[in-house]
């Protein structure tokens, strides 16, 4: 099935005549590749391995997506049609979910680049491929592989600009990001469905671990992760056009060649991961923004967001500041030794930034559920946060039910025993379990609680 | 029943499962194309997916590939002191000593791993290397980029390094083996 069909489709004489004239291009006739471990077995390795590893990718995005709140319309793009998961309320326990979705996501999508790279090197051959097809069907099948090849690199350069803060590209990230995504699925979902079985095939083409006779051959075969360079042979003249038809000879083995892709994926795990860890281990991010902490002492971690480039003026944030609290018809404002005056909660919770990184500190501040009492509200539907930023996507942010009642959902006022600081969001902060940290919104400056009513 | 179902075969080229799953492919990405194309910015979402598609067979390849030829060409034929030229044929079936080294190491893989390995980390974090992005940047974490392009070239170089130590380790290695045989 797929484009291993040699059948001629109909019209037969076009599709004959375009296989007998091939543009003056070298390398069509097939003869110009060389490497000897091209073969259906290779590519079915790095295949089996992002057949495995990109639905978790798929899926912890579509979950950013969902953690967002999608129903008060504040996920970005927010006009997506029927193209997400199904509505429900993100959780807020495990408190560590976000930060293990996303951090997934990232550092995931981020190991799995050797083997996007590694699969594309080993099928390269068939992109030039004379006649390009033989039918519709073929036709068909490349354009969806356009889609697939476009779809991962999209993905793949957009999310990686965006996590080191470079908006190259020049329009929306997540609009792009997005719908980029539901492209990719769509081709990934059909290649899948086409090629399974040649997957499967090809796998059981050779031993991987353990030396075997195969059905119809006297001699048994080497297991491929056993055989060293010296042994290594071309795999036999496959349909699918991957074997090269004048090899060289081999400079590495298939295990070598898988050993160094999975190497890669390592050093990129490595250099990646310290980003979502705490201590010492965040320096081994060493080439991303967040293997650096900003500073030292009790708000010394990462933040998303400066207060100078939030435009937060520090007579706005001293003496002067009140904090709004509405519910129903009633309003209270609340200065900062007020709200230290009322009943304190201390949390230990991470804050997770949808760009993948995430550090867990000790909050304490007041409980969002008391600030709703104090207004009448026992039982909101929902809550929306405002900050005194004025400009900027996330300068309000809507919680849901779950998330204000939360027993360690707080309004933060003091981070790890100290004062938050201007960046960290002084006077005051949310901080929510499992919430997205741009959600957490800084510098509070009001809080209307909803109830079932007025929606 | 199987008469149509094989004039279809023979007309689209392959199975009605194939043009069902072609079908719900397009149409998700037909419907996707149509929500984007209202987007004042669709233009650059298009080259940029586009240049995606390219960016690897097309680019990537042909420097990746002329690069390794260069430098297989500048080590002559490494690596196959055993193995005659291109010929598939087994010299070393028979099943060796542990501890016998069967050629003479090849320097190529010391060299082309780690220039890979520096190639790629180059790619993926390339816009704190290059220092893309300032503004956002410091806007987002209050920092520079200055540090990054000096860790790159010091991981670059300890990865060089270590390559270069092992190879002379299998050096020193198949010295002795080869001495002791002969
Ligand atoms: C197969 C590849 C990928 C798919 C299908 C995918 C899919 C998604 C989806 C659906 C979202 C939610 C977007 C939104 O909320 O608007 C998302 C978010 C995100 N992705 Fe990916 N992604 C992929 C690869 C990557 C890679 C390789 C990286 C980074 C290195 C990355 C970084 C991000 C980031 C930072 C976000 C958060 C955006 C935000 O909410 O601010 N993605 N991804």
């Amino acid at each position: 099935m797929g484009v291993t069909d040699r059948q001629t489709g109909f019209p037969q004489r076009w599709w004959r005549a375009l296989e007998r004239h091939p543009p003056p291009v070298p390398g069509l006739t097939g003869d110009r590749w060389r490497s000897p471990l091209r073969g259906p077995w290779l590519t079915a390795v790095y295949g089996a391995v992002l057949l495995v590893g990109l639905p978790l990718v798929i899926i912890t995005g579509l979950l950013d997506y969902a953690a967002y709140g999608p129903q008060f319309g504040q996920a970005l793009p927010r006009e997506v049609g029927w193209l997400r998961l199904p509505p429900f309320d993100w959780p807020t326990r495990p408190s560590w979910l976000f930060r293990v979705t996303q951090g997934l996501h990232v550092t995931l999508g981020i190991i799995l680049i050797p083997v996007v790279l590694a699969k594309l090197w080993s099928v390269i051959p068939k992109l030039f491929i004379w006649p390009p097809a033989r039918s519709l069907a073929q036709v068909l099948e490349r354009l969806s592989l356009l889609l697939l090849v476009g779809g991962i690199l999209f993905e793949i350069a957009t999310g990686l600009l965006n996590i080191q803060y470079a908006y190259l590209f020049g329009f929306d990230f997540y609009t792009a990001h997005y719908f980029g995504a539901w492209v990719f699925i769509a081709a990934f979902v059909a290649h899948v469905t086409l090629k399974l079985p040649r997957m499967v095939s090809a796998l059981r083409s050779r031993p991987a671990l353990r030396d075997r006779r195969l059905p119809g051959q006297h001699e048994s075969l080497r297991a491929e992760l056993r055989t060293p360079l010296a042994a290594t042979r071309p795999e036999p003249p496959d349909p699918d056009d991957l074997v090269a038809i004048a090899p060289g000879a081999p400079t590495m083995s298939r295990r070598g060649a898988i050993a160094v892709v999975g190497g890669l994926s390592l050093l990129l795990g490595a250099l990646t991961i310290g980003q979502t860890l705490d201590g010492g281990w965040r320096r081994t991010a060493l080439l991303l923004p967040r293997g650096r902490q900003p500073g030292t002492g009790p708000n010394g971690f990462p933040i998303n967001r400066t207060a100078a480039a939030a435009g937060i003026e520090p007579d706005e944030t001293g003496q002067r500041w009140r904090l709004t609290v509405r519910g129903g018809n009633r309003m209270v404002t609340l200065d900062r030794p007020r709200l230290l005056a009322m009943g304190q909660h201390t949390a230990r919770l991470p804050i997770s930034c949808v760009e993948g990184w995430s550090t867990r500190q000790t909050w304490s501040g007041v409980r969002l559920r008391d600030l709703a009492a104090l207004v009448g509200v026992d039982d909101p539907a929902s809550a929306q946060v405002r900050s005194l930023e004025k400009a900027g996507l996330f300068n309000q942010a809507i919680l849901q039910a779950n998330q204000v009642l939360d027993a360690d959902s707080l309004l933060a006022l003091r981070v790890n025993g100290a004062d938050l600081s201007a960046d960290h969001g002084f006077p005051a902060r949310v901080i929510v379990p499992a919430l997205p940290g741009v959600h957490c919104t800084k510098w509070v400056a009001e809080i209307t609680f909803r109830t079932g009513a007025d929606g | 029943m199987a008469e149509p179902l094989s004039r279809f075969r023979a007309t689209y080229g392959s199975s009605l499962q194939h043009l069902v799953v072609m079908i719900a492919c397009f149409a998700l990405t037909g419907w996707v194309a149509l929500r984007i194309a209202e987007e004042a910015t669709a233009g650059r979402m298009l080259l940029w997916f586009v240049g995606a598609a390219i960016a690897h067979d097309l680019i990537l390849f042909p420097i990746y590939a002329s690069a390794d030829r260069v430098l297989r060409g500048a080590l002559g034929r490494p690596g196959h002191a055993g193995t005659e030229g291109q010929s598939p044929v087994a010299h070393h079936s028979m099943p060796r000593r542990a501890g016998q080294a069967p050629y003479r190491p090849s320097p190529l893989n010391h060299i082309r791993v780690p220039a890979l390995a520096t190639g790629l980390l180059f790619l993926v974090y390339l816009p704190g290397i290059l220092r893309q992005g300032r503004e956002t940047y410091l806007a987002a974490t209050g920092q520079n980029q200055h540090p990054y392009l000096v860790r790159w070239l010091a991981i670059t170089a300890m990865l060089f390094l270590v390559s270069g130590v092992w190879y002379l380790l299998r050096q020193i290695r198949w010295r002795r083996v080869d001495g002791s045989t002969r």
